[in-house]
């Protein structure tokens, strides 16, 4: 049996695209954010399609998409943001198997709807695992991006597999809902009853700084009484608020503590939707009812 | 073990946030530490990872294998118990710096400011044992305590863009190293050639929160010689069992 690499080729890179899986786990206490893709949903959607274990590596792409040169055979699925790929200058769908041969062009065109695309192949990329974990990360793996002319491995797939799935759909809401759902967070109580009532009933824009690490709201400054906090653990969907008065929501690369006040945190659905909007984009905090957060922490 | 008065709250539904007093000091500290030990031995098929911090302890917890309210009973639970047996052993790592100018960019404004001499700032700074409280803002970073008073120096006001690998800093009254490079608004006292986050080792940081940290001065020269050894993967951080 020969056993040979199968790669791809990045022809462009497109907009801050990385490979990324379910995060590095049980690495916080050295420091080490958990990263992961930052819309989960969509990213175990496109290796379920694949038949893929939900937690290999798939590629992420932000706003923009690369181009791809196929050097060997693999099955492929695009999932989250529709950014208009196009194989070998035709259309294809979202949320479908197609499967690619040696010489095939993957291109992305305009984006219609949501912010970041996965890409997933049939087995996984096999790029470097760094602690367990495949999610590229500044300081953890060698590089923080995909860059233009990086031949990536992709898992080898010996004979020509059938396609048989058929295409899936996905709510629009994902993309579209106009509301994060949100619990309270630990400092939630240092929050005047002003306070409160303008968070819950403003709508808030997403602010040009926002990256894996954390969405930047435009919004009233709001500033605390007690603006700092003795330095504490923070997780993506963590709500700081600045001393400044300004709100930041933490993503899936945020570091592990923090010193501001924790006044909401979001729930993981609402992360994966927030991932999917982009600056400019507005919405409204959704406090979840007590009684179902309650239900999922009491057995 | 000392009984504080704890308080339980849920970070997420996939954390435990426990909360000591409001205040920074020793026998928190080692309260923490001696919890969490505590938790990740007894509580093992159900912990994921823990991040203490000065004044709190986050257990990360298996949701698929039990709910918050029942893990947080089992919590409360270890923490009433009132064995001794359970001791953490904590390990000194004596860490090189180098405190020349070439480094230590702050020194010559610190030494102004303060009225102590450069040298007398890194002679104190050298003094003394930290505490390594936890690790947080970059991988790596180690938050330490047990910074003199002297030296206390307050944060830079506009953080520089780019703070050199290996940097030794300066904030208030806490003082770290920079696991690579980064922007950050500490005072630069120095710099020491070792590598404190390793990607290829695992686990990936030599020390741990309830560790302890000395900061050996060296030379300009010992510090190039270092770091080629460092290079070579033949230098060895000196280190013994603590107390």
């Amino acid at each position: 049996m020969k056993f040979m690499d199968s790669n791809i080729l990045i022809l462009s890179a497109g907009m801050r695209s990385s490979i990324q899986d379910l995060g590095r786990k049980g690495k916080r206490c050295y420091g080490v954010p958990i990263s992961g893709a930052m819309d989960k949903f969509s990213a175990i959607l496109a290796n379920k399609l694949l038949n893929n274990d939900e937690g290999l590596p798939v590629m992420e792409i932000t706003l923009v998409g690369p181009k791809i040169y196929f050097e060997d055979y693999t099955l492929i699925a695009i999932t989250g943001a529709n950014m208009s790929p196009i194989l070998n200058g035709e259309s294809i769908e979202m949320n479908f198997i197609y499967s690619v041969k040696s010489g095939d062009i993957l291109s992305f065109g305009k984006l219609i709807y949501g912010s970041r695309s996965y890409l997933g192949v049939k087995g996984g990329f096999q790029t470097e695992r760094i602690l367990n974990s495949f999610s590229q990360f500044e300081g953890i793996t060698k590089h923080r991006l995909i860059n233009k002319g990086d031949r990536l491995r992709i898992s080898n797939i010996d004979t020509e597999l059938g396609v048989t799935s058929s295409k899936i759909k996905v709510k629009k809401i994902h993309f579209k809902s106009d509301k994060v759902e949100v619990t309270k967070g630990p400092e939630y109580n240092r929050l005047s009853k002003n306070q409160r009532e303008y968070l819950f009933s403003e709508k808030f824009e997403i602010d040009a700084l926002n990256n894996r690490m954390g969405y930047q709201l435009k919004s009233k400054r709001m500033p605390l009484k007690e603006s700092e906090i003795i330095t504490s653990a923070i997780i993506p969907g963590t709500v700081q608020l600045t001393p400044s008065g300004k709100l930041i929501i933490m993503m899936r690369d945020c570091p592990t503590t923090g010193g501001y006040p924790r006044i909401l945190q979001l729930t993981d659905l609402a992360i994966n939707q927030l991932a999917q909007k982009k600056t400019g984009d507005v919405f409204k905090f959704d406090l979840e009812s007590s009684f179902k957060f309650l239900k999922r922490l009491i057995k | 073990m000392n009984q504080y008065k704890l308080i339980y709250k849920p970070l997420g539904s996939i954390a435990i946030l426990i909360e000591w007093p409001y205040e920074i000091n020793n026998d928190i500290l080692k309260n923490i530490h001696l919890f969490k030990s505590r938790i990740k031995t007894k509580l093992a098929d159900f912990i994921l990872d823990t991040v203490p911090a000065y004044n709190s302890l986050t257990i990360f917890f298996d949701t698929d294998k039990i709910k918050y309210s029942s893990i947080v009973n089992k919590i409360k639970e270890l923490y009433k118990l009132k064995d001794q047996t359970l001791k953490t052993n904590s390990i000194l790592y004596k860490i090189p710096v180098c405190y020349d100018d070439i480094f230590g960019i702050d020194l010559n404004e610190m030494s102004r400011t303060l009225k102590i001499s450069k040298e007398n700032i890194f002679k104190i700074h050298s003094s003394v044992i930290y505490d390594v409280f936890f690790i947080g803002f970059l991988p790596g970073f180690l938050y330490l305590g047990g910074l003199p008073e002297e030296i206390h120096y307050k944060r830079k006001s506009l953080p520089r863009l780019k703070i050199e690998k290996g940097s030794i800093g300066i904030a208030g009254g806490q003082t770290g190293m920079y696991p690579r490079e980064s922007p950050g608004g500490w005072n630069i006292i120095g710099n020491s050639p070792i590598n404190i986050f390793d990607v290829k080792t695992d686990p990936p940081c030599f020390a741990k929160a309830g560790d302890k940290i000395q900061f050996v001065p060296i030379d300009l020269k010992t510090h190039q010689d270092l770091t080629k050894q460092i290079q070579l993967g033949t230098y060895l951080i000196e280190n013994e069992v603590y107390g």
